[in-house]
């Protein structure tokens, strides 16, 4: 089975706003994720510059020895990635629902402060059937719903 | 390709089908980021000087290398971001992808990183990156004229490397 390890949002400007683990063998703390995001946020940056031509967008996809980095960057600058098994299909379209959803559940949110972390504690039962069935895909059982976006963000400080 | 009756260079050429020309350039750097060579095949844009270029690039590898080390979701042991590593030390990557082109990264044992830049629908080319590799050995490190550490210029090697490349698909 197919299996993601773990979900990072990132904002514009390279802030973490959202990251959930779904079973890494070591934790990372909560100061070593921010870290690893600002990294991914300014590697991403400098490979559009290494571009050998024009158009580069950033690293959509990183294959390490024991993980693939999925990434998917909105047009408004927030990047979306996802650290799964290394040859897990799929990734880009669970990224677009990723985003569906922080469009619909976070964006539409009148409480939510823009680029700040994500504490909106969301029902992914009331999600629509097609991410349902990608996230059924991925993760092969029923409970590991409650895993996306129904918790809260840690908190920063 | 057997100069001294030493290694062959590979038991057979990685399969490279149908002519075309994917690549867009190639780097090796040695262990302390000198930039041993570099080679350009299709390149339009250039947004830094020469020495800048080999500088971010080789700053993007390491940077990379220990984004993936910290990230490794199967090691329990969480070195801090950043701590030096011996090459092959820690959870190292391949190769990434953008929409423009694909990367292609392999570090050897002595810390020869070499790094190859195609378009981005090419395949795997991890045993390709070997055979550069033997060709390094064999036509560079076997030099008696060469010294370790200097940027390479040999012609023999350059043709060698092109040909190889270019039946890359």
């Amino acid at each position: 089975m197919a299996a993601i390890y773990s979900l990072f949002i990132v904002n514009k400007s390279g802030g973490l706003i959202f990251y959930k683990e779904y079973g890494s063998a070591g934790r990372m703390d909560t100061n070593d994720s921010l870290r690893v995001a600002s990294l991914w946020h300014s590697m991403h940056a400098i490979s559009q510059q290494l571009s050998p031509t024009l158009g580069c967008t950033g690293i959509e996809l990183l294959e390490a020895d024991t993980f693939d980095l999925h990434c998917f960057q909105s047009l408004t600058g927030t990047k979306f990635f996802v650290v799964c098994e290394p040859g897990t299909q799929q990734m880009e379209g669970l990224l677009k629902h990723i985003y569906e959803l922080y469009t619909d559940y976070v964006l539409k949110n009148p409480f939510y402060e823009m680029e700040m972390p994500i504490r909106c504690e969301l029902l992914i039962s009331t999600c629509r059937r097609p991410y349902r069935r990608i996230v059924l895909r991925c993760w092969g059982d029923e409970c590991t719903l409650n895993f996306v976006f129904c918790s809260f963000f840690p908190p920063v400080h | 390709m057997q100069f001294f009756g030493g290694s062959e260079i590979s038991p057979s050429l990685p399969a490279s089908t149908a002519a075309g020309n994917n690549a867009h350039m190639i780097y090796v750097f040695n262990r302390n980021g000198v930039c041993l060579l570099y080679r350009e095949w299709n390149r339009p844009v250039r947004t830094l000087n020469a020495q800048q270029d080999h500088k971010l690039m080789f700053g993007l590898l390491f940077s990379l290398k220990s984004l993936t080390t910290k990230m490794d979701p199967t090691s329990l042991e969480k070195r801090n971001l950043g701590v030096p590593q011996l090459p092959g030390q820690g959870c190292s990557f391949h190769s990434f992808h953008t929409n423009t082109y694909k990367l292609s990264f392999m570090e050897t044992p002595s810390g020869i990183k070499i790094i190859l830049v195609t378009h981005p629908r090419t395949g795997d080319l991890r045993d390709p990156l070997k055979y550069i590799y033997n060709l390094y050995v064999e036509y560079v490190v076997k030099n008696p004229l060469y010294t370790p550490g200097t940027p390479i210029r040999f012609e023999l090697f350059n043709t060698a490397l092109d040909q190889y490349v270019r039946s890359l698909s």
